[in-house]
């Protein structure tokens, strides 16, 4: 019988890489699951959720964390939990579905992060606007992405996994740019 | 080497520190700071450039981005960039620049035959002219006209150097660092807004650096730099040097261009400009002035610069514009012209102002009630000065410093469309309140010139945006500054004979604008396009306002009367490299590659993209010269063995929910909610205009559980219709839609072979039943198993998460091969699916509909769906419509191709009689001859029937028959056995 | 342009996908006749001044809103949610 071996999203590619003050690494952030609260449901998914992973159900924009377990508010009647599989009882409230091999992620993190970001994201990266544990839905050059700053200052970046060539070249290229700026003086 | 025209002790260039360059291959010196005009000046060096049409002699103008003159190109090979203007350029070491629109040098050019031939060639010339023959004009005219006009070339390489797009979001956007945009700055930011503050220089300051001002008994330029090392501590505010804001938007939207790496040598890796988008809550435009010249006879010789820019050359890069000066000055300004040169040891021969008032007392002869009527020599060695009495004499003289008076840069203001008013106190437009939402001119762009009302208005206008916003407004200290009124006596023209020049870019004299006036071109904008005025790079920034003050009176009509033309972005020139940047080569897209990529091109496939996708086109084999070869051979596996390929690529959407199936019934015209569960069915959906959008399968996996599979070309715009229908038309329904397209790599396992090869493979094969689907355990990872088929054969598609599809490709290959089979490719996959007559969006195109597609079975008459009103609609079905046939050879020519139109068999092969048209063609490996699936009008009953084939394109003329749509295995036995 | 997008905030019109006029919400039922049909997919309103459309906030968070917005100004007054939007 054969043995199916795993392949991460970033395979053969330069990562982590580190350009002047910005450095990438592949984040792996366990299981991914795609909840979507039926109809009515936001209070009792809310409930369920506290009571067997102990995350609260993140607002828009919002993101909750644990030392093992993340919740990123995903969109428009979405949210994604990382980390834990799913707990059943979830599943009596929202469409569960899985997504783990769905997204590439990656970390961005150094003094340059918001500046190699500006490249990239056509968001307002300051911790004003997108401070700690806040997270937006939007694109990082043309590709749709999931884009979150985490307790500890990083940058989470997500978008498809087929893409996960493009997401580490075009990082690639804005932190050289942002990098080689400082050369010039 | 020295520079004859340094003044030692003045100026801000680091003298201490000497660069080399080279202007059109002579070497020169200047410094740090220099720009590369004011270095050439330094040199001595006065004739810059040619003009555009007369390939007049031309120099430096101006100090500033406005320069029509000083264009040059600068760098070498790919890396050389035309039409820069030099009063920009900063210069480094190893600078090469070269003049411009002149052959063979700049000193002798025989296009300026041109000049001399300018009687016949003013406005209107072309048009006039080049009429008749309509032929001549590509052939003849215009290539030659190319020639002679214009101005720097492209390298004609590809563009090597690396650009950049960024985004930037702020409270408050400062337009300009003068006095005003460095008051408004100070103001928000100690405030502890988000201050972005934009120049065009490379250091800020503007008119402080260039004019000497004093500021409570200091120079204005050292408290601007106190200013700026304030905000550059501040961590809320963002300095952007060499920026030019070049648009104004909807919403606070700004565009900009960073100057980033032009000052320096080639030689680094960061981008040459970076082309940024900023959002601003309020924005305040203290952009400045820009001086505008007087038209009178030759006023375009080298040696006549606006006095603006004398006094910059001087002050700031303590280079003397010439030996002796003559200042031609409309307002008070002027005068600050004349001291200053005189406090630089520098001979003004004269000062010439119209006004009666004498108010300057001067060691040089002043004419008050005077004009300059006109420039001598090349460059310039005299002027001709004509009083009030008519009487003129001569000065000599080497320069002749003119100021027609300030126009506000109000440009911005009047991006979304507003126009300026007319200010009859300064003799100029100014911008209107809110002529941009949130935006507000201040300063001299506000159209108060006097230093202490910048600083002023500065400050108020940054109090109001902070008040808007929520923070507290400022009471800044700022500095006792002049506040000396203008009294501007505004001359636009000097009457005389010869020509006197409006747009020195485009070569518009007064006369041109004048006979665009006779010959009715009366409208601003009809003049503007008979002359040309104000259509170079520079879009007439210097000379605009004249032309129209011209025409004004030409037309016996008022300036405001006239009005202006209408300003559009950019401000200043963008290069499409900046614009576009990042889009170059494979930048231009996101590549999305599936996980049997690394694994395909390690087989030799050549790979090709399908959306941004890229998929193999066929897998070579050993001792195969051309893609059909490999093709016919991967048709033979799933024929005969077992065939794979990756069929990640297509679009894979989980539903969910209670009303789940509800809703496929509402977006699908056949039932879905029937489907038992583990079993799949083919699917089509309509637009709501009753065309078929897409087709693909719907698989029940749990008892409110679906998934679907949309067409790779649609799996985007079928996701946002479901979620439109979701979300828009059936709220009441409880369904949640999630796309699983990329966590799943799904493979299809096709051919008489694939059951055998999956028994040997799945933990525990499941029996499915033809158009079942189950989940599956693959060497103990999940997967799921669907039994449909593309090919007409024996098939299954089996998917895992996407880490494992390298894995598994792999593995299904070497057991396929191993059964006499192997990996195909997509153009085998589409032989195989029009043997069967399957689909594509070749066919689902967008203009057809379930009906042309012999489908009408498909619409359910049981239940509303997305599209069934307007299916109905009598137009959209019966034999007046192209309907899908397959066609195949029967005359002597065997090809057929996609894009031919079909004929009645003898007909003329014009459009008014075409019947239809291909969409798809192949070798039919099977049946061993061309294969085409096309629309034929009335087609399903014309089976049997021989048409004309004909590609005006490719030249190809055949005659084929129409049979039936589905060519291999027709009643569908093998797919099911 | 900047929609306002009552999940996101401010976003730029690059993120968003225009849907038609908002009329398009009110799908007539399937027996509502020829005319009924063809003025919900044909017959538009071209309004000098407020218009209120759908978009989506494809490239976003991926909800239907109805933006109201000046065509003469292009001043957007604001964006809410279509019912099934959350």
């Amino acid at each position: 019988m054969a043995e199916l071996t795993a392949t991460p999203p970033f395979a053969g590619l330069c990562l982590p890489l580190e350009i002047g003050r910005a450095r990438i690494d592949a984040a792996e952030l366990g299981q991914l699951t795609n909840i979507a609260p039926f109809r009515g449901k936001d209070a009792a998914l809310a409930t369920a959720l506290q009571a067997a992973h102990g995350l609260d159900l993140p607002q828009a924009g919002q993101s909750s964390a644990l030392d093992d377990a993340l919740i990123l508010w995903f969109g428009a009647g979405h949210v994604l939990l990382c980390g834990p599989a799913p707990d059943v009882a979830l599943a009596d409230h929202a469409a569960l579905t899985a997504q783990t091999d769905g997204w590439a992620a990656l970390t961005l993190s150094g003094p340059d992060a918001e500046p190699v970001l500006a490249r990239l994201v056509p968001l307002d990266l300051s911790p004003a606007s997108l401070g700690a544990g806040r997270t937006a839905r939007s694109t990082i050059g043309h590709m749709p992405a999931s884009i979150t700053r985490r307790q500890d200052g990083t940058f989470l970046l997500m978008t498809f996994r087929s893409m996960a060539g493009t997401l580490a070249e075009d990082l690639q290229t804005a932190m050289s740019g942002v990098n080689a700026r400082r050369s010039l003086g | 080497m020295t520079q004859p025209f340094r003044i030692p002790g003045l100026g801000r260039v680091d003298t201490a520190r000497t660069l080399t360059f080279r202007f059109d291959g002579e070497a020169y010196t200047g410094h740090p700071g220099d720009t590369l005009a004011s270095a050439l000046l330094a040199n001595g060096v006065r004739l810059m450039g040619r003009s555009f049409k007369y390939h007049r002699p031309r120099g430096v103008l101006t100090a500033g981005p406005e320069e029509p003159n000083a264009l040059v190109t600068v760098g070498k090979g790919a890396h050389r960039d035309p039409n820069t203007r030099a009063t920009v350029q900063e210069l480094f070491d190893g600078l090469e620049a070269a003049s411009q629109n002149r052959w063979p040098s700049l000193g002798l050019d025989l296009m300026g035959v041109n000049d001399l031939a300018s009687r016949f060639l003013g406005a209107g010339f072309y048009y006039k002219t080049f009429m008749w023959p309509r032929a001549a004009w590509l052939k003849l005219y215009e290539p030659l006209i190319r020639r002679a006009a214009g101005l720097g070339a492209l390298s004609g390489q590809s563009d090597p150097d690396r650009n950049e797009k960024a985004f930037a979001f702020c409270d408050l956007l400062v337009i300009g660092a003068g006095p005003a945009g460095l008051s408004a700055a100070l103001t928000a930011a100690r405030a502890g807004a988000r201050v972005i503050l934009a120049d065009e220089s490379a250091w800020m300051g503007g008119r402080l650096a260039f004019d000497r001002h004093d500021f409570d008994g200091r120079a204005g330029f050292d408290w601007a730099q106190e200013v700026v090392a304030e905000l550059a501590a501040m961590d809320n505010v963002t300095l952007m040097p060499r920026t030019t804001v070049t648009g104004a938007y909807d919403g606070g939207t700004y565009a900009a261009l960073e100057r980033v790496a032009r000052h320096v040598a080639p030689g680094h890796d960061a981008p040459l400009d970076c082309f940024w988008r900023i959002h601003a809550k309020r924005t305040v435009l203290a952009a400045g002035a820009l001086e505008r010249p007087v038209a009178f006879r030759d006023n375009d010789r080298p040696g006549v610069m606006l006095a603006g820019a004398v006094r910059a050359y001087l002050n700031h890069y303590g280079v003397a514009p010439g030996r002796s000066v003559v200042v031609f000055g409309t307002s008070d300004d002027g005068h600050r012209t004349a001291l200053d040169l005189v406090d630089a040891g520098i001979h003004v021969a004269a000062y010439v102002d119209p006004r009666h008032e004498e108010r300057l007392k001067a060691p040089f002869p002043v004419y008050t009630g005077s004009v300059v009527a006109r420039a001598h020599g090349n460059p310039v060695e005299a002027v001709t000065i004509r009083h009030q009495t008519g009487r003129e004499h001569r000065v000599a003289c080497d320069t002749l410093a003119m100021s027609g008076g300030w126009n506000p840069t109000l440009h911005l203001s009047c991006h979304m469309g507003d126009r300026p008013e007319w200010n009859e106190d300064i003799a100029a437009f100014v911008p209107r309140p809110d002529a941009v939402p949130g935006l507000v001119a201040v300063g001299a762009a506000g159209g108060s010139f006097s230093t202490a009302a910048a600083l002023a208005e500065g400050m108020a206008a940054a109090n109001d945006a902070l008040s808007a916003l929520g923070f507290k407004p400022q009471d800044v200290a700022l500095p006792v500054a002049e506040d000396a009124p203008y009294a501007i006596q505004p001359v636009w023209s000097v009457p005389g004979k010869g020509r006197a020049w409006l747009d020195f870019q485009n070569d518009v004299t007064i006369k041109d604008v004048t006979q665009a006036a006779m010959e009715n071109f009366a409208s601003v904008e009809h003049m503007k396009r008979y002359t040309t005025q104000g259509m170079a790079p520079d879009q007439g920034k210097s000379s605009n306002v004249a032309a129209l003050a011209v025409l004004a009176d030409a037309t016996g009509r008022s300036i405001p009367d006239t009005g202006t033309t209408t300003y559009r972005p950019p401000f200043a020139p963008v290069p499409i490299a900046a614009m576009g940047a990042g889009g170059q080569g494979a930048g231009f897209a996101p590549k999305r590659l599936t996980t049997s990529h690394a694994a395909s091109v390690e087989m030799g496939a050549p790979m090709i993209e399908a959306g941004l996708w890229f998929r193999p086109s066929y897998f070579p084999a050993r001792g195969e010269r051309v893609w059909r070869e490999s093709c016919d051979r991967e048709v033979a596996y799933v024929r005969n063995a077992v065939g794979i390929c990756d069929v990640s690529t297509l679009g894979k959407i989980d539903v969910q929910g209670p009303d789940a199936g509800a809703f496929l019934d509402f977006v699908y015209t056949n039932t879905m909610s029937t489907l038992p569960e583990g079993r799949c069915r083919y699917g089509l959906m309509l637009r709501e205009d009753g065309h078929v959008m897409d087709d693909g399968t719907a698989a029940r996996l749990g008892r409110s559980h679906f998934v679907l599979t949309t067409t790779t070309a649609a799996a985007g715009p079928v996701m946002r219709h479901l979620e439109f229908v979701a979300q828009v038309l059936r709220p009441d329904w409880d369904v949640a839609l999630s796309s699983v397209t990329e966590h799943w790599a799904q493979v299809a396992v096709a051919g008489p072979r694939s059951r055998e090869l999956l028994s040997g493979l799945l933990d525990a094969p499941p029996e499915l039943p033809f158009m079942g689907c189950g989940p599956v355990s693959v060497s103990g990872v999940s997967g799921r198993l669907f039994r449909i088929s593309f090919s007409g054969e024996l098939a299954y598609e089996l998917a895992v998460p996407a880490r494992y599809g390298d894995a598994l490709f792999r593995e299904l290959v070497a057991r396929a091969e191993a059964l006499g089979g192997g990996a195909y490719g997509i153009e085998a996959l589409n032989v195989l699916r029009l043997e069967k007559g399957f689909l594509t969006h070749a066919e689902m195109h967008g203009r057809v509909t379930a009906d042309d597609l012999g489908l009408a079975g498909m619409l359910s008459g049981k239940k509303d769906f997305i599209g069934k009103a307007m299916a109905a609609r009598p137009g959209l079905s019966g034999p007046t419509r192209e309907q899908l046939v397959a066609l195949k050879p029967t005359g002597a020519v065997k090809q057929m191709t996609a894009g031919a139109f079909l004929f009645d068999a003898g007909a003329e092969p014009v459009r008014e009689a075409a019947q239809g048209y291909i969409t798809s063609a192949c070798y039919a490996v099977t049946p061993r001859h061309t294969l085409a699936l096309g629309f034929l009008r009335n087609g399903r009953a014309r089976m049997g029937e021989t048409v004309r084939m004909v590609d005006h394109l490719r030249g190809l003329d055949t005659t084929c028959e129409v049979i039936p749509l589905v060519t291999y295995d027709p009643d569908g036995g093998r797919a099911r056995g | 342009m900047r929609f306002p997008c009552p999940l996101c905030g401010d976003r730029d019109l690059q993120e968003f996908t225009f849907g038609g006029a908002a009329v398009m919400a009110e799908r007539p039922a399937p027996d509502a006749g020829v005319v009924a049909w063809d003025a919900y997919l044909h017959l538009r309103d071209n309004p000098a001044g407020r218009s209120e459309e759908l978009w989506q906030h494809d490239k976003g968070c991926g909800a239907w809103m109805v933006v109201t917005r000046d065509t003469v100004t292009h001043a957007v007054h604001g964006a809410r949610l279509t019912k099934g939007a959350t």
